[in-house]
């Protein structure tokens, strides 16, 4: 029996030796893929990084109350962000009070109402189409249907309906992912209570629903204060001497101002522009923190 | 027969092609409590559910034959479903709180039907959570999220959520299923004292607990009603020879 323990050793060694390179190579392969992933967040951050740098040292300087409370002008030291801030404080607000209820009705609509055949889902589909269509196109349907077609002008109005537009497929898309969320047994708990559809809507989906709705439409509206290129086909490059006083007034916004200002060709105007992205950035930063604090009120509520 | 609560006459349930419920029929006797058992996926949840109508919340369902409470028929086009849905209450496998207050969960179905307010709601509430056996545990904490109640109380409270909205039907589906044995015990006892004033069903998988709660046991296999009769008899002399192989254990 000599010949067979050989060859049970010797075996015994291959085996031993094959695992111990394969746990090797397993770890080596963990260590890669961590490397890759440290590699991208270093990365993603550090261009993040850079650019603010670049923007607080160049805009800093120029960030003053005179540039807050000031009209755009030719003059850079007396040129302020006043009118764009207080334009697209207007559009954003007018486009929330819009898309919100229009989304999450739209959503509701398509997970508790509608009936699952193929007109839904063909609708369905092309809600997420939507999302992906690029936002210069939903600018020159603005300006064909708001601007000329509804004879609104080159107003705020029209400018919130078409960034309600522009988001709508975001805010349904957001919003039927948390309706789907709620949990269908607490649905049919209500349902065997009595309840009508809608009594359920309103008494179990939506409290439930709230949060998700909420932190998506306000992400959704950080994404329109943010554009231009609509903004631009609906307001147009012009200089606005006035703030905004209602909904049909002529306006511009930040993004436009700022592209406006990169566009002079003293370099004084880079710097209102970098004062002018640290502002944006700051409402930006202002209304996601708004997101948050909603939403941590409302789940603290729900559970 | 005149002491017949529900009367189940030729009932066939669909869930797209699949045939759930096989031409049952069946007659339901007031203030007893029967036990529906049978092997996974035979029908007796859809049965019961068939009751309320909550099978029509399911897609692609589909429902013929009818049933009869105190001989108004369910199935009518006529039938007001959310009073229907009022008298027969449901506590489903998983204890399914909302999440709300203790108070809110029971509240929530006197609300719907405007029922009560101020403070005859506060005696509902208090009404039902006795009625639920949980009033001593929680009475001090009716503010509290339900959440925060142990599985056993949840359930409890539940029960006492269907209880609130004064029904004459308590459906159970494996109500037991999702607790320990000491919570079990309880929740059975609690059957027991519902069967006074109510007439229960319950859907069961265990042997056991159809024994030892129910008065009347009914047997499905694939869809079909296979035996049905006072638990003592069905028990001790199946008629059928699949009640009795379940019965002594030989599959299931």
């Amino acid at each position: 029996m000599g010949g067979e323990t050989l060859l049970e050793e010797v075996l015994k060694l291959v085996i031993k030796h094959k695992s111990r390179t394969k746990d090797v190579w397993r770890k080596v392969k963990g260590d890669i893929v961590l490397a890759l992933c440290l590699t991208g967040i270093v990365l993603t951050l550090m261009s993040l990084a850079a650019l603010l740098f670049d923007a607080f040292q160049e805009g800093l300087p120029w960030l003053d109350i005179q540039f807050l409370t000031s009209f755009a002008s030719r003059r850079p030291e007396q040129a302020g962000i006043l009118v764009a801030l207080m334009g697209s404080i207007w559009v954003v607000g007018l486009t929330a009070l819009i898309s919100f209820p229009l989304g999450v009705g739209a959503a509701l609509y398509l997970e508790e109402y509608a009936p699952q055949n193929r007109l839904t889902s063909f609708i369905r589909l092309n809600i997420a189409n939507l999302a992906g269509v690029p936002s210069i196109v939903y600018g020159i349907l603005g300006l064909g249907l708001f601007v000329e077609a509804l004879a609104l002008g080159r107003s705020i109005l029209a400018g919130a309906l078409t960034l309600s537009l522009l988001i709508l497929p975001v805010i349904i898309i957001v919003s039927q992912e948390a309706i789907r969320s709620v949990p269908t047994a607490d649905r049919e708990g209500a349902y065997a209570r009595g309840a009508t559809r809608w009594q359920v809507t309103r008494e179990i989906v939506v409290p439930q629903a709230f949060p998700g709705m909420l932190t998506g439409t306000i992400l959704a509206l950080s994404r329109a204060i943010g554009e231009a290129a609509p903004m631009i086909a609906i307001a147009a490059l012009v200089y606005v001497p006035f703030t905004p006083t209602g909904p049909l007034d002529r306006f511009t916004v930040m993004p436009i101002q700022i592209f406006n200002w990169v566009n002079q060709p003293q370099s004084a105007f880079r710097g209102l522009a970098a004062a002018g992205i640290l502002v944006l950035l700051a409402v930006l930063l202002g209304m996601n923190s708004i997101a948050i604090f909603i939403r941590n009120r409302y789940q603290k509520r729900g559970r | 027969m005149n002491n017949v609560k529900i009367d189940i006459q030729g009932l066939n349930v669909w869930f797209g092609s699949k045939h759930v419920i096989k031409d049952v029929n069946m007659k339901i006797k007031p203030n007893a409590v029967t036990a529906v058992m049978g092997p996974s996926g035979c029908g007796k949840t859809t049965l019961i559910r068939a009751i309320d109508r909550l099978n029509e919340l399911i897609r692609g369902s589909k429902t013929t034959g009818e049933i009869y409470i105190d001989k108004e028929s369910v199935y009518s086009k006529d039938t007001d479903i959310f009073e229907l849905r009022r008298l027969v209450g449901m506590v489903f496998q998983k204890p399914n709180p909302f999440p709300k207050s203790i108070y809110e969960n029971i509240a929530f179905g006197p609300k719907l039907h405007k029922m009560a307010s101020g403070e005859e709601l506060d005696a509902i509430v208090e009404k039902s959570l006795k009625g639920g056996a949980l009033w001593d545990e929680v009475k001090d904490r009716l503010t509290d999220n339900a959440f925060n109640l142990s599985g056993g109380q949840q359930q409890r409270l539940c029960i006492a959520r269907a209880l609130a909205v004064e029904p004459d039907i308590i459906l159970m589906d494996e109500p037991c299923s999702a607790l320990d044995p000491a919570a079990t015990a309880k929740v059975e006892s609690l059957i027991r004292e519902l069967a006074k004033n109510y007439t229960v069903i319950i859907v069961t998988h265990n042997l056991q607990q159809a024994a030892r709660v129910s008065d009347f046991t009914a047997f499905m296999y694939v869809g079909q009603l296979v035996e049905y009769g006072s638990t003592n008899r069905v028990f001790e002399k199946p008629e059928s020879e699949l009640a009795e192989q379940y019965i002594t254990g030989k599959f299931g």
